[in-house]
């Protein structure tokens, strides 16, 4: 350091003011000595640089919001491990999202309420124990206790006797302890009670909430918490929380699809930014979503290492419906109107490079024909048509006040730039720069908090990503009464018959109809306005092959090859 | 001097209690968090109730914070949404960004200290000119842009550098990020001794120096240096805690999972005792480098003596 004077005789003037020199060399001296010294430890171990890891995928991971339990984990970061760690009954194809037997050998119904599931030999969690019918149902009771306040329990609301276990009023005491509708037959056999006729619920079995849980999580749950065990296709190897995890094939996977690498290293990136920059400097194998900065250029950075493809998600903007303004038929014109004045087209190209497309439905794509999705049900109300919404709000009674906002968070995802070209938009139409405002609310939290407070008095954000692809899942929970996710307060007693009668319709294809039928009556009402679907995106590395999205924009990693 | 610590030290527990009452409050007034662990679905009332209970989020404001702080003199400062007890989170956030700040400080120290004794000696000159506009520069210019620049260039395009650091956050790997944090405190470092070191050049006890015949090199470390060092060693000791503190930016830039890293998820996901937990400590080293700084005075200059 800049202090020091070795090898000099101190001169009489610095003696006489004492020693203080002489200590704050020492001092910076050990500061020296310290930094060199944990330099060199820390020189060995750590990462290895580009191609160093054998045939470890690398790829970018974010800190998952929940402790990693099958049923407390509702957000894509967790889900990801969880769908590489667990099977459940049935799984969803990768290519065309349909609903096949996986743990299951069959899942049969005689009226759409009472379900007899039978299981295959074979199957075992990775610690060697095996899948049994009671792995199932003590995973599901598990998951439906309200003293365990897992975030995903109401996936078990169809079972009956979930209202004795996860009683819904403030205070009161739970009356049973196990789901009442489940019954363990024998080993590999177990029956299902739900509340009400749902034909398509053996569809619905492949989200994660429903995976098989091996005695160890109920033994020693802190253990099983720091690595966790599960029937899937990879095991977890070495886990370190909020840094990174090390997955490897397991060996003795019973499914179909075994990995056809040894194994995936999920890395925490705090930013996607950094994950993309990684990858382009080859510390990195994959990343699944390219960061919105950089949809631009990704193109050019990549070439056709981009995946782009479309993903169960739908961004739509909701009325607060119990607000006297926006209820009745005359508001339902304005909303009509206001869907009219939005240019869809034009603000996905512009904004989203291709990422997004115009929604002209209440579903996504990536359920398909079959599946009940169809592009123009919509029809005008979802299109751009600027006479016509002028029109309509016109004999609408106008806008509530000449004036209307749109409210979301904008700490994440970029919210702030679609919403002002939203607002853009309808106000070129209206031809008055106020009639649109945003309304940005800083967190997330809070957001959410005066959604469920109702609170809203214009247009806010809603966004749906499906738990699995069917397209009661874009229905029901957004817009049946009092549905899990019904935040417009919408109450149509038309449309929740429907749905009933859809869900017991005793084939896939008789529900679709029904489905798209109450689908129609929301296009006539407009709860809320479909804007786009989303597309999932990913990038990867040179060494890296045959690598695609699944329906839920998680690349399908057990697919991947690496060279 | 004993005394004196003393006091120092008693003097901290309000200033302590105060800001993490602050800092309690204002977590507790963005809401509610528990909503937002749904995600944007609706919350089931019974599942936000008994998460409510679990972190004893339906007791009213003082109670609260009085369990919290009864908790944290048992060494438990409570448990993230993740379930990761919040001192596991600290022990591994701590060290790296300790780590961080002192290669920031030690780079800062070292270039600024340098670059101000040099400016300040050939004040006007072409060496001078020059440096004084790169720290325009880098004051003027956001971190962010600077990082991710840096970042870029000696990442991707020269591959000198892996763009990320390891989760070990070894030092060879913090060094430009080190580099990138202390930017702008070495800007200030600089130009603190730059002005210093040129005011006292022209002190008596420097000519007397001179011209008692000692070696130009002497007189500048020994005699000029020393007696500069004070407002610069006053900048040093707050830069301390900021540099801990205020490395949001670049942890993110970097991926370096340290403070900043904890405490920007703490706040996003609102989760009070990540946050109050780390301003706790943050608020403690803030002090105690303050306290150090005070006591370095005494160490540089003689005549300062605390009783």
């Amino acid at each position: 350091m800049t202090f020091r004077t070795p090898g000099r005789p101190r001169d009489a003037e610095a003696q006489r003011r004492g020693r203080a020199p002489r200590r704050l060399t020492a001092a910076a001296g050990a500061a020296v000595l310290a930094l060199a010294t944990t330099a060199c430890a820390g020189g060995n171990g750590g990462y290895l640089g580009g191609g160093g890891d054998g045939g470890l995928i690398r790829a970018s991971w974010g800190d998952p919001q929940h402790p990693l339990e099958p049923a407390n984990t509702n957000e894509v970061q967790g889900g990801k491990v969880l769908d590489m760690i667990f099977r459940g009954l049935v799984h969803y194809n990768p290519e065309t999202g349909r609903a096949e037997n996986a743990v299951a050998q069959s899942i049969d119904t005689e009226d759409q309420r009472n379900f007899t599931i039978r299981l295959k030999d074979g199957w075992t969690f990775s610690d060697g124990t095996p899948v049994t019918a009671k792995s199932f149902t003590d995973a599901w009771n598990y998951g439906a206790a309200g003293e365990n306040a897992q975030v995903a329990s109401y996936f078990f609301q169809f079972i009956e006797g979930y209202d004795e276990v996860h009683p819904a009023e403030s205070g009161a005491r739970p009356t049973a302890r196990t789901l009442r509708g489940l019954h363990v037959v024998d080993d590999h056999t177990f029956t299902v009670r739900l509340t009400r006729p749902f034909s398509l619920w053996p569809q619905t079995l492949g989200y994660t909430a429903y995976a098989p849980l091996p005695r160890s999580f109920f033994e020693d749950h802190d253990a099983w918490l720091a690595k966790p065990v599960g029937n899937g296709p990879y095991r977890i190897d070495s886990y370190q929380p909020g840094q990174r995890m090390t997955l490897v094939a397991n060996e003795d996977y019973a499914g179909e699809d075994k990995p056809r690498n040894d194994g995936v290293e999920l890395r925490v990136y705090t930013d996607n930014n950094t994950a993309y920059t990684d990858l382009q400097a080859g510390n990195l194998d994959l990343i699944d979503d390219v960061p919105a900065a950089r949809l631009g250029n990704v193109e050019n950075d990549l070439g056709d290492r981009y995946v782009n493809q479309p993903a169960g998600i739908l961004q739509t903007v909701s009325f607060p419906l119990y607000d006297r303004d926006w209820s009745g038929r005359s508001a339902a014109k304005v909303r009509q109107g206001l869907s009219m004045a939005i240019n869809r087209e034009e603000i996905t190209s512009r904004l989203y490079h291709g990422t997004r497309t115009p929604a002209g439905d209440f579903t996504s794509p990536v359920l398909g024909d079959a599946g009940g999705y169809r592009a123009d049900l919509c029809g005008d109300v979802c299109a751009y048509r600027p006479r016509r919404a002028r029109e309509l709000i016109e004999e609408g009674g106008g806008l509530p006040g000449g004036h209307v906002t749109l409210t979301s968070n904008v700490d994440t995802g970029s919210h702030r730039q679609w919403m002002d070209a939203v607002c853009h938009s309808i106000n070129n139409v209206l031809d008055d720069s106020d009639a649109c405002t945003v309304n940005p609310v800083p967190t997330f939290a809070d957001f959410r908090n005066r959604i469920s407070q109702r609170r809203m008095t214009g247009m806010f954000r809603t966004g749906w990503q499906m738990d699995y692809p069917l397209i009661q899942n874009f229905l029901q929970p957004l817009y049946y009464t009092n549905g899990s996710s019904n935040d417009s307060g919408y109450h149509n007693e038309e449309f929740d018959q429907r749905i009933d009668q859809a869900n017991a319709r005793p084939t896939q294809r008789e529900a679709v109809r029904d489905f798209q039928e109450a689908e129609r009556m929301l296009v006539d009402d407009l709860p809320a306005i479909p804007l786009w679907y989303q597309n999932g995106t990913a990038g990867y590395s040179e060494r890296l092959s045959n690598v695609r999205l699944n329906p839920f924009s998680v690349p399908v990693f057990t697919d991947i090859e690496v060279s | 001097m004993g005394r004196y610590l003393l006091r120092r030290l008693v003097q901290m527990v309000p200033v302590f209690t105060g800001a993490t009452f602050l800092i309690f409050l204002m977590v507790y007034a963005l809401g509610d968090p528990v909503t937002a662990l749904f995600g944007d679905r609706g919350p089931d009332p019974a599942t936000a109730r008994a998460l409510r209970a679990e972190f004893n989020l339906d007791k009213p404001l003082w109670e609260q914070y009085l369990r919290y702080m009864g908790k944290i003199f048992t060494g438990d400062f409570g448990t993230a949404f993740n379930g990761r007890p919040v001192t596991e989170l600290m022990a591994n956030a701590f060290p790296i960004s300790f780590r961080l700040m002192l290669v920031a400080l030690g780079l800062e120290m070292v270039l600024g200290v340098a670059l101000g004794v040099l400016t300040g000696l050939r004040r006007g000159r072409a060496l001078d000119t020059s440096v004084l506009l790169a720290t325009l520069v880098v004051i003027a210019v956001p971190t962010f842009v600077l990082g991710t620049t840096a970042q870029y260039l000696l990442g991707v395009e020269l591959g000198w550098i892996q763009p990320a650091v390891s989760p070990d956050a070894r030092l060879d790997e913090l060094l430009l990020p080190g580099l990138i944090l202390c930017l702008v405190s070495l800007a200030y470092v600089t130009r603190l001794t730059r002005t210093s070191v040129a005011e006292n050049a022209r002190a008596d006890y420097v000519r007397t120096a001179v011209a008692k015949g000692l070696p130009a090199r002497r007189v500048t470390v020994r005699h000029l240096l020393r007696n500069s060092l004070i407002p610069v060693v006053t900048y040093l000791g707050a830069d301390i805690g900021t540099l801990m503190a205020g490395a949001i930016v670049t942890e993110r830039i970097f991926n370096i999972q340290g403070v900043g890293y904890q405490l920007f998820q703490g706040i996003v996901r609102q989760n009070s005792p990540t946050v109050v937990g780390f301003v706790v400590v943050l608020v403690l080293i803030f002090l105690l480098a303050n306290l150090f700084v005070d006591l370095l005075y005494a160490v540089l200059d003689p005549r300062i003596r605390y009783a």
